[in-house]
C-alpha cells in the first residue's frame, strides 16, 4: 500500500519554527525551514540531524518550498543550507524572494552584532543562499523533476504567501503555510480549487476562535485615532516591520483621504522603506482595490504618511507615528513611548500580541508605573488601546478550506495541541475524513490508494463503448474484455489479438467438455431433439440450431448424445464450450442436469 | 539598380496582363445570364480551387447582406456546394451561414427545413453537426407557431442527443430548450417510438442530461432547463433533488446555472416540504434552497458567488428564522464564548454606559463553549451575508447588500437586525459599495430606529471627502428616526461640523435639517434653549443672520415648532425677527408658523389639505368644461372666456403644488386655441394683402408662437397618453395650416407654394397614420374634416388647397382637452451659481474657465440625453454644451441631480459682463426633424437672435442665471 508519510521537525503541536518533511512517492520534500522566536539557542532551529547524522542534505531532500517570508518560516534557511549544507533547489514566490533576504539581514545584525553571537550564518551565506532560489509564480506548475510537480496557490497571509500543492503521479499534498480567509485593506483571500489532495496540511493558529466581522475591528481603530487626533492628541503605534504594517498604513491612508485629515502621519524608517518598495512592485498579490487603482495611483504611494525623524517627536500639535519595534521593548517605539507617556491626551495602540516582560506587555496589562533602566519610574497617562489585526484564518476560514479542497486527509499543524485537538474532532465530525496532529520528531503515516493510469487503445475503446449504449455512465464500474500489458513500466490495455500479435504468442484455445447422464427412453437422435426443443423454449434470444450431423450447437457450445449398447435408456450428453463461453457452458450443464421435462 | 528595377516593373506589368482575361471573362459572361446575387456566389464557389478559396469567397459573401426574394436562390446554391463539398470547415460556414439567412426579414426558412434535416442526416462531422442544428434553432425560432415543424425538430433532437461530441449534445438541449412543447407531453408518433426515448416528456430527458460527464453539456441542460420555465412550462419538483446535487458539481458555469434552477424551483414550490438528509425532520422547499443559496455565497468563484448573492435578495418567502441565521455568527475565542461588537455595542447602550471612555479588555470572552454544541460549517443559512459583505469582490458585496436591502423591505425584524452590518458597509474601502449601502439604508429607513451609537458610526461618514457619499448621507438622514435628543444634538453637531468644512453642502445640510426638525419636534423640544443659546435671566448676544450654521439651527428649530406649538414660547425676540427673515428669504426651508401675537399669512393647512386639492381638482375639470362652450359663444365673448380662464389656471398651478403640471399644461393649451382663434378671427381675412402687412406680420407671429407652445406641451410634461399627444398634434397641424394660408396670400405665384403644399399634406397622413385611433375623438374637429375631404385635396391645385385650408379652418372646432391622470411639467433649477456674486470670475482670454454647475432637475425623463447647458455671451455669442452621462446623479424618483463643470471661454473684455447660464430639454420629433438640419450641438451659433429660438429643437428648462466674469487680455 503506498503512503504518504508526515514528520513536522517544528510547528507539530506548537506554533514557531515552521519545518515539515512530506515523503510522497518516493519524493522527499522539506515544507519552510523557520526559526523559533522563543529560543536563543539550538532549539532556535530545527534538528536537522534527524534527517541525517552528518553530512549534507542534499542527498536526502529533493526541493525546499518555502511558503512566506515570516521568519518563523524561513529564517534557518541559511543554516540549514550553508551550515548544514544543501544544494538543491529552494522554492518560493517572487515576492517572497525578493523580501526575505531583508528580514534574514535584520535578523542576523540583530543576534549577532547586537547579541554578539559568534557562530551564525553570514550577510554571504545568506546571499548564496538566495542564489540557490527558483521563483514559482501562481497557479504556475512547476517540475522539481520527471514526477515532482508543484503548483503555488495565493493565501492572503502576506504579500507573496502560498499555498503549495505537491504532486507525484496521482498523490498530492497540498501545505497551506499561513493563510487568511478574509481579505484585507491590502491582501485579497485565500483561494484554492477543488484539487481533492490526499492530504492537506492546514495551519490551526486560530483554531478555537472564530472571529467577528473586520469591520468593526477597522471602524474602532479608526475611530479611536481619529478622535484623539482631533483632540490634539499624539498616536503611537508600535508595529513590527512588515506585514500589518503595511495593512496599518493603508487603513489610515484610505481614511486621511476619505475624511481630508491634515495631521501628519509618520513611519520610522528602516527596512520598511525597502520593503515598501517591494509592496509598490508586486502588485499582482495584492486584493481587487489596489489591483484596480494602481493605473491611476498605487496605494502603497503614501500621500499622508511620511518619513519619520527622531526630533517630530517633539513637535506640538496631533500626530499618527508608526514606529519599530512592536513590543515596546526598544528601539524608537520605546523612545517615543517615554516622550509621549505623560500626557493623557495622547493614545498608544497595541497592533500584535506581546511577549511576557516587554513594556508591552506590562502596559497592556495596566501598569501605570513602569520601572526603567536607571531607576527611574515612568508614569503611564496616556490611553492605552489593544487592536487585533492578525492575518491567520479561524476556525471558521479553516474549514472553508477544507470544503473548498476537498482532500481526503487533514494534517494540522502551527497551532497548540489543545486547540488542535477541537478542531481535530470538528473535522472528523463534520466531513468524516481523518485527520493527524502530529507532534515534532513524531510521524504521521497516511495510507493513500493512488489510481494506477492505463493507456486504452482507441479502437478498443470505442468498441467497448459501443456495447453498452451510446454514452459510458461515469457513475457505474463497467466490465471489459481486454489484456493488460505491463512493459517497461508502462501499462497498456489492449485487445486480446493485438496482445497476442505484439508478443509473439500462439492463441491457445480452452475447451470444456462435460458429460451429463440423462435417463430418457427415446433413441438417441429423439433424445437430441427433445433436448433441442427444451433448450430453445429455455435460452431465448440466444441461437440454438440442431446441425444435420447430429448436434446441437447453442452459440458456440456443441451439444452431442450418445448412449451405450448395454443401457440404451442412459444416454450421455456430451457438451463442449470454450472458455469465453464459461457462464453459459456451466448454466447449460446445470440444466441438463435436472433433467429433461417429460 | 535601374537594371534591376526595370526587371521589377516589366514583371509586374506583365503580371497584370496575365490576370485580367482569367478573372473576367467568366465573371462577365455570367453576369449576362445571371444577373444575381446567387449567380454570383455560384461562380465564386465554382472557381475556387481548395476548400480555403471556398472558405474566403463565403467570408467575403457573408459580409454583404441578401435581399429577402433571392434568400431562396441563394440557399439551394448553398446546399448545392454543400453535398459535394469534402472539407468540413466550408461545410461548417455554410452550415452557419444557411442559419444566418433564414434570419432574413420577410423570408420564411419553412422550405430550407426538410434539406437542413436531410443533410443533418448524413453529415459525419460533429462539428457541422452541431453547426447545422443551431441552424435548425434558428429556423424554429424563425416559425414559432408550425406545431409540425417543431415536433420534427424536436425528434432531430432527440435522435441527436446521444451524439458523443459535447457541441451537438449542447445544441440537442439548447432545441429541446427553446421549442419543446410548454403545454403537454409531446404526442409521440409511431416512427419515433424506434428512437428508445419514447413517451418520456422533454423535462425528463433533459433532466437526465444533468449527469452527463461533460461540464458544458451538464450547463446546457440546466439552461435549456430554464428556458423552458421561462417559456412558460411548470417545472417538476422531482428534479429539485438533481438540481441541489449540481450545486456541489466540480465546474462553475454548472454550478452558477445550477443556483438559479434551485431558485426557480424555490419560486414555483415555495410550500412544498422536504426531508433533511441524515434526520427525520423535515422542511419547506424554500427554506431548503435558502439554505442552499446562502452556502453558495461563500463557494470557490466569485461567480458563483455574485450570482446566489443577488438571487437571495428575491426569496421572500423564507420563514424569519432563517432569514435571521444569515446575519449570525457566533463568536468564540479559545474555546470561550465571545460577543460581537454590535451585541456589545448594544448592551453598552442599553446600560447607559455609553461613550463613558473604553474599558481594557471588555472583549474578554465568556462563558466557555461547549465543544460538542459548536457546529463551524453549518449547512444551514448561517452567516450568509456576514461572508457576502466581507468578501473580497466588490461585485460580491454590492450584491449582498441589494439583497439584504430587498428583504429588509419584506421584513421589518429583518430590518432592524441588518442595521448593524449596513452600517458597518459604511466604511468600505470601495466609494461605490459605500455609496450603495447608504441608498440602501434609506430605503428600509421607515422600518428603523437609529440607536446613539449607530447614529455616533453614520455621522462619521459626514466628513467623507466625496460628495456623492455625504449628500447620499443627507438623504438618509432626511429619513431616519432617530430615539433620543442627544441623538439629535448630536447629528446637529455632526452637520455644523460637515458645513464649516464643506460650505458647498450648504443646502443640503438644511434640506437635511428641516427634515430632522419636523419628524422629530418632541426630542427638539428639550434642547431649543440651548439650541438658541437663550438664558432665563440674561439677554444673550443676537447672533449672526448671515452665518449659515445659525441658519441651520433655526430651521431645526422652526421646522420642529411647527407641530409643537409651545416650543414659541422658548423664543427670544430676535429669533422671531430671524423667522420673519428667514420665512420670507428661504420659504421652501421654513414653515409657516403660529406664532402669538401675529397674523398667520397663510389660510389654514392641515385639515383639508385632501379636500382642498379635491377641490382644485373639481376645478379644474370645471374650467374646462366651461371651455368647451366656447363653440357657442361670439368670437369677443369666447376670447374674454379663454383668457379668464387662462389667468384662473394659472393662479391654481401657483396655488395647489400637485397640479401645478395639469393647470399649466390646460392654460398652454387653452392659450393656442386662443391665439389661433384670435389669429383666425381678424378681419383681415377679406381685405386685399399689400395693405394689411403689418396685421400679417402680427398673425404670422401668431402662429410661430403656437407651434412653440406646442412644442413645449408635448415634451416638457411627462404622463401624457396618446390622445394628449393627438390633440397637441392636431393644434400643431393647424398652426401650420396657418401659417400656409399666410404664406399663399403673401406671396404671388404657384412655385414656391407647391413643394409647401406637398409637405403639409404630408403631415396630414403622417398625423392619420399616427393617430388612428384617436381619430374618434377629434370629431368635427380640423384634420376630421380635412381627413374627410383628403381624397379631393390631394389633387387639387395648391391655390385651391389654400382655400380649402382657410374655410376649414375657421369652422371646425377645437377638440376638447381631456386631462390624463398624472401630469407633471418638468423643470430645473440652478442651484449654483445662484448668480449672486458681484466678484467676476477672472481668466486669461483664449484660455478656459471652469464654471461649476449644480441643478436639480425634476420630472425629466432620460436627462442624460436631453438636457444640455447652454451660455449665453454678451456679444449674443451662445454655446450648447452637453454634460456627461456621470455627472447626473438620481436622488430620488422623478428627480435627478446635475453636477457638472461646464468651460468658458472668450477674447478679451474691457470690463467684467454677464454671462447668462440656462439649461435646455431638446427634443427630437420626426415632424422636426424633417423640417430642417438641426446644429450640432457642440458648434456654438453666432446668431445675435433671441434665445428662446435660438436654437431649434430645444425648450428653455430653467431660468437663466447670470455670472459674472472677466477675460483678460493675456499679458505678454
Amino acid at each position: 500500500m503506498p503512503e504518504i508519510k508526515v514528520t513536522p521537525l517544528g510547528a507539530g503541536q506548537d506554533v514557531g519554527r515552521s519545518c515539515i518533511l512530506v515523503s510522497i512517492g518516493g519524493k522527499n520534500i522539506m515544507l519552510d525551514c523557520g526559526m523559533h522566536m522563543g529560543y536563543n539557542d539550538d532549539r532556535r532551529f530545527p534538528d536537522f540531524s534527524y534527517i541525517t547524522q552528518n553530512g549534507r542534505l542534499t542527498e536526502f531532500l529533493d526541493c525546499v518550498i518555502i511558503s512566506h517570508f515570516h521568519l518563523d518560516h524561513c529564517g534557518a534557511l541559511p543554516y540549514m543550507s550553508e551550515m548544514v549544507g544543501y544544494d538543491g533547489p529552494i522554492y518560493m514566490t517572487h515576492p517572497t524572494k525578493a523580501i526575505c533576504p531583508i528580514l534574514l539581514e535584520d535578523f542576523r545584525k540583530i543576534t549577532v552584532d547586537k547579541k554578539g553571537e559568534t557562530n551564525f550564518f553570514t550577510s554571504q551565506m545568506i546571499k548564496d543562499c538566495m542564489k540557490k532560489v527558483v521563483p514559482l509564480n501562481l497557479h504556475q506548475t512547476v517540475q522539481v523533476d520527471d514526477e515532482l510537480e508543484i503548483k503555488a496557490y495565493y493565501a492572503g497571509h502576506v504579500l507573496g504567501a502560498a499555498m503549495v500543492q505537491i504532486k507525484v503521479g496521482s498523490e498530492s499534498v497540498v501545505y497551506t503555510g499561513d493563510y487568511n480567509m478574509t481579505p484585507d485593506r491590502h491582501l485579497g483571500a485565500a483561494w484554492i480549487d477543488k484539487c481533492r489532495p490526499d492530504v492537506l496540511i492546514s495551519e490551526s493558529t486560530y483554531a478555537t476562535t472564530i472571529r467577528d466581522s473586520k469591520r468593526c475591528r477597522e471602524r474602532d481603530f479608526l475611530k479611536k485615532v481619529h478622535e484623539t487626533v482631533e483632540r490634539g492628541g499624539k498616536v503611537l503605534i508600535p508595529v513590527f516591520a512588515l506585514g500589518r504594517a503595511q495593512e496599518l498604513c493603508i487603513l489610515l491612508e484610505t481614511f486621511w483621504e476619505r475624511m481630508n485629515l491634515k495631521a501628519p502621519i509618520y513611519f520610522s524608517t528602516g527596512l520598511t522603506e525597502k520593503a515598501n518598495h517591494y509592496y509598490k512592485l508586486f502588485i499582482t498579490w495584492t486584493n481587487q482595490k489596489i489591483r484596480k487603482t494602481f493605473v491611476q495611483r498605487n496605494m502603497f504611494e503614501f500621500k499622508h504618511i511620511k518619513a519619520f525623524d527622531r526630533s517630530y517627536a517633539d513637535n506640538p500639535g496631533p500626530m499618527v507615528v508608526f514606529a519599530t519595534p512592536g513590543m515596546l521593548h526598544a528601539g524608537q517605539s520605546l523612545q517615543i513611548f517615554k516622550k509621549w507617556a505623560g500626557n493623557e491626551k495622547n493614545m498608544v495602540i497595541m497592533p500584535g500580541y506581546c511577549v511576557q516582560g516587554t513594556v508591552g506587555h506590562k502596559v497592556l496589562s495596566g501598569q501605570k508605573k513602569l520601572e526603567m533602566e536607571g531607576r527611574t519610574t515612568l508614569e503611564v497617562k496616556l490611553q492605552v488601546e489593544y487592536m487585533s489585526f492578525s492575518a491567520h484564518a479561524d476556525a471558521k476560514g479553516i474549514m472553508q478550506l477544507i470544503r473548498m479542497a476537498e482532500p481526503r486527509n487533514v494534517l494540522l499543524v502551527h497551532g497548540e495541541a489543545k486547540k488542535m485537538e477541537f478542531l481535530k474532532d470538528k473535522i472528523e465530525q463534520e466531513f468524516s475524513v481523518s485527520c493527524f496532529m502530529p507532534a515534532n520528531g513524531e510521524t504521521a503515516t497516511i495510507p493513500t490508494n493512488p489510481s494506477v493510469p492505463v493507456d486504452i487503445s482507441l479502437s478498443l475503446l470505442k468498441r467497448e463503448a459501443a456495447l453498452g449504449g451510446p454514452l459510458p455512465d461515469p457513475k457505474r464500474p463497467r466490465t471489459m474484455h481486454a489484456t493488460l500489458i505491463m512493459k517497461d513500466s508502462s501499462l497498456r490495455l489492449v485487445c486480446p489479438e493485438q496482445a497476442l500479435k505484439e508478443l509473439g504468442l500462439n492463441e491457445h484455445q480452452l475447451r470444456f467438455t462435460c458429460r451429463v447422464q440423462l435417463q430418457d427412453p427415446h433413441s438417441d437422435p429423439d433424445t437430441l431433439n427433445r433436448i433441442y426443443s427444451h433448450l430453445k423454449s429455455v435460452l431465448k434470444g440466444y441461437t440454438v440450431q440442431h446441425l444435420p450431423d447430429g448436434t446441437v450447437m447453442v452459440e458456440s457450445i456443441v451439444l452431442k448424445v450418445s448412449s451405450s449398447a448395454e443401457e440404451p435408456n442412459t444416454k450421455v450428453v456430451l457438451l463442449s464450450w470454450s472458455y469465453q463461453d464459461e457462464d453459459l457452458g456451466s448454466f447449460l450443464s446445470s440444466l441438463l442436469r435436472k433433467g429433461l421435462p417429460p | 539598380m535601374a537594371a534591376h528595377l526595370k526587371k521589377r516593373v516589366y514583371e509586374e506589368f506583365s503580371k497584370v496582363v496575365q490576370q485580367h482575361p482569367h478573372e473576367e471573362i467568366p465573371a462577365k459572361k455570367l453576369r449576362l445570364t445571371k444577373p444575381s446575387k446567387s449567380a454570383a456566389l455560384h461562380v465564386d464557389l465554382c472557381k475556387a480551387s481548395s476548400p480555403t478559396d471556398a472558405l474566403q469567397y463565403l467570408l467575403q459573401f457573408a459580409r454583404k447582406p441578401v435581399e429577402a426574394d433571392s434568400v431562396e436562390g441563394v440557399v439551394r446554391i448553398l446546399l448545392e456546394h454543400y453535398y459535394k463539398e469534402t472539407d468540413s470547415s466550408v461545410r461548417l460556414k455554410i452550415a452557419s451561414l444557411l442559419g444566418v439567412l433564414s434570419k432574413t426579414q420577410g423570408f420564411t426558412p419553412d422550405c430550407i427545413l426538410d434539406d437542413v434535416i436531410n443533410t443533418l442526416n448524413n453529415e459525419k462531422s460533429h462539428q457541422v453537426l452541431a453547426q447545422l442544428l443551431d441552424t435548425l434553432l434558428v429556423i424554429g425560432t424563425q416559425l414559432p407557431e408550425s406545431l409540425n415543424i417543431r415536433h420534427r425538430l424536436i425528434d432531430v433532437a432527440y435522435k441527436h442527443l446521444t451524439d458523443t461530441y459535447f457541441g451537438v449534445r449542447n445544441k440537442c438541449l439548447q432545441l429541446l430548450g427553446c421549442l419543446g412543447s410548454v403545454d403537454k407531453p409531446l404526442p409521440r408518433e409511431s416512427e419515433g417510438g424506434t428512437m428508445g426515448v419514447a413517451a418520456k416528456d422533454v423535462q425528463s430527458i433533459i433532466s437526465d442530461y444533468f449527469g452527463d460527464q461533460d461540464p458544458r453539456v451538464r450547463t446546457a441542460a440546466i439552461k435549456a432547463m430554464l428556458q423552458l420555465h421561462e417559456r412558460g412550462m411548470k417545472l417538476q419538483q422531482t428534479i429539485y433533488n438533481q438540481a441541489c446535487k449540481l450545486l456541489s458539481d466540480d465546474y462553475e458555469q454548472v454550478r452558477s446555472a445550477a443556483v438559479q434552477m434551485v431558485w426557480v424551483l424555490s419560486q414555483l414550490y415555495p410550500e412544498s416540504i422536504v426531508p433533511i438528509p441524515s434526520s427525520n425532520e423535515k422542511i419547506r422547499l424554500v427554506d431548503d434552497s435558502f439554505g442552499k443559496i446562502c452556502h453558495m455565497v461563500s463557494d470557490g468563484s466569485w461567480v458563483v458567488r455574485v450570482q446566489a448573492a443577488k438571487l437571495l435578495g428575491s426569496m421572500q418567502q423564507v420563514s424569519p428564522h432563517f432569514l435571521e441565521q444569515t446575519l449570525d455568527k457566533k463568536l468564540m475565542s479559545d474555546l470561550r464564548r465571545k460577543r460581537t461588537a454590535h451585541e456589545r455595542a448594544k448592551e453598552l447602550y442599553s446600560s447607559g454606559e455609553f461613550s463613558s471612555g473604553r474599558k481594557w479588555a471588555d472583549d474578554a470572552p465568556k462563558e466557555k463553549v461547549d465543544t460538542t454544541a459548536v457546529n463551524l460549517i453549518d449547512s444551514g443559512a448561517c452567516g450568509a451575508f456576514v461572508h457576502g459583505l466581507e468578501d473580497e469582490m466588490y461585485e460580491v458585496r454590492i450584491a449582498a447588500v441589494e439583497a439584504l436591502c430587498a428583504l429588509a423591505q419584506s421584513s421589518p425584524s429583518f430590518a432592524e437586525k441588518c442595521l448593524d452590518f449596513l452600517v458597518d458597509m459604511f466604511n468600505d474601502e470601495i466609494e461605490e459599495v459605500r455609496l450603495q449601502s447608504i441608498h440602501v439604508l434609506r430605503q428600509i429607513s421607515t422600518h428603523i430606529t437609529l440607536r446613539e451609537d449607530q447614529l455616533d458610526t453614520v455621522l462619521a461618514v459626514l466628513e467623507d471627502s466625496s460628495r456623492d457619499i455625504r449628500e447620499a448621507l443627507h438623504e438618509l438622514l432626511c429619513y431616519t428616526n432617530v430615539s433620543t435628543k442627544e441623538c439629535i444634538q448630536l447629528a446637529l453637531l455632526e452637520l455644523l461640523k460637515n458645513l464649516t468644512k464643506y460650505p458647498t453642502d450648504r443646502n443640503s445640510v438644511w434640506k437635511c435639517l428641516k427634515f430632522l426638525g419636523s419628524r422629530h419636534p418632541t426630542l427638539v423640544l428639550p434642547i431649543v434653549p440651548e439650541l438658541l443659546s437663550t438664558h432665563p435671566y440674561f439677554d444673550t448676544p443676537e447672533p449672526d443672520m448671515d452665518d449659515p450654521a445659525y441658519i441651520a439651527v433655526l430651521v431645526l428649530v422652526f421646522n420642529a415648532a411647527k407641530s409643537c406649538p409651545t416650543m414659541t414660547a422658548l423664543f427670544s425676540d430676535h429669533t422671531f425677527r430671524h423667522y420673519a427673515y428667514l420665512r420670507d428669504s428661504l420659504s421652501h426651508l421654513v414653515p409657516p408658523l403660529r406664532l402669538p401675537g401675529r397674523k398667520l399669512t397663510s389660510a389654514p393647512e392641515g385639515s383639508g389639505l385632501a379636500s382642498s386639492v379635491e377641490s382644485a381638482q373639481n376645478f379644474l375639470k370645471e374650467s374646462l368644461a366651461r371651455v368647451c362652450s366656447v363653440q357657442q359663444l361670439d368670437a369677443p365673448g369666447a376670447q374674454s372666456l379663454l383668457e379668464f380662464t387662462i389667468r384662473d389656471l394659472q393662479r391654481l398651478g401657483e396655488l395647489q403644488t400637485e397640479l401645478a403640471g395639469a393647470a399649466d399644461f390646460c392654460a398652454t393649451y387653452l392659450r393656442c386655441q386662443l391665439l389661433i382663434m384670435k389669429a383666425l378671427q381678424d378681419k383681415l381675412w377679406s381685405v386685399a394683402v399689400p395693405l394689411y402687412v403689418k396685421q400679417n406680420a402680427m398673425v404670422s407671429g401668431a402662429a410661430v408662437q403656437v407651434l412653440d407652445e406646442t412644442y413645449k406641451l408635448e415634451f416638457l410634461y411627462s404622463g401624457l397618453e396618446s390622445r394628449q399627444i393627438a390633440t397637441i398634434h392636431h393644434v400643431r397641424l393647424q398652426a401650420k395650416a396657418l401659417q400656409l394660408v399666410l404664406l399663399a396670400r403673401a406671396r404671388r405665384g404657384v412655385e414656391p407654394l407647391l413643394s409647401v403644399c406637398e409637405k403639409f399634406l404630408h403631415e396630414v397622413d403622417a398625423f392619420q397614420r399616427l393617430f388612428i385611433t384617436e381619430l374618434p375623438h377629434l370629431q368635427d374637429s380640423f384634420v376630421d374634416k380635412l381627413l374627410d375631404i383628403m381624397p379631393r385635396l390631394a389633387g387639387s391645385k395648391p391655390a385651391d388647397l389654400v382655400k380649402i385650408l382657410q374655410t376649414t379652418l375657421r369652422h371646425s372646432c377645437f377638440p376638447q382637452l381631456k386631462l390624463p391622470e398624472q401630469i407633471h411639467r418638468a423643470t430645473a433649477t440652478i442651484i449654483e451659481p445662484t448668480g449672486e456674486s458681484d466678484n467676476p470670475l477672472r481668466f486669461t482670454s483664449g484660455l478656459v474657465v471652469a464654471l461649476d454647475i449644480d441643478a436639480t432637475l425634476e420630472h425629466v425623463q432620460d436627462p442624460q440625453t436631453t438636457v444640455k447647458v447652454q451660455v449665453l455671451y454678451p456679444d449674443g455669442q451662445s454655446h450648447v454644451i452637453q454634460p456627461k452621462p456621470a455627472d447626473f446623479r438620481k436622488p430620488g424618483p422623478g428627480r435627478h441631480r446635475l453636477i457638472t463643470q461646464v468651460y468658458l471661454s472668450h477674447s478679451a473684455w474691457t470690463e467684467p459682463c454677464q454671462i447668462e447660464v440656462k439649461l435646455l430639454l431638446a427634443y427630437s420629433s420626426s415632424i422636426s426633424r424633417s423640417s430642417g438640419p438641426r446644429p450640432a450641438w457642440n458648434e456654438s451659433t453666432d446668431s445675435p437672435s433671441p434665445p428662446e429660438s435660438a436654437i431649434e429643437g430645444t425648450i428653455p428648462l430653467s431660468k437663466p442665471v447670470k455670472v459674472f466674469i472677466m477675460p483678460k487680455p493675456a499679458r505678454r
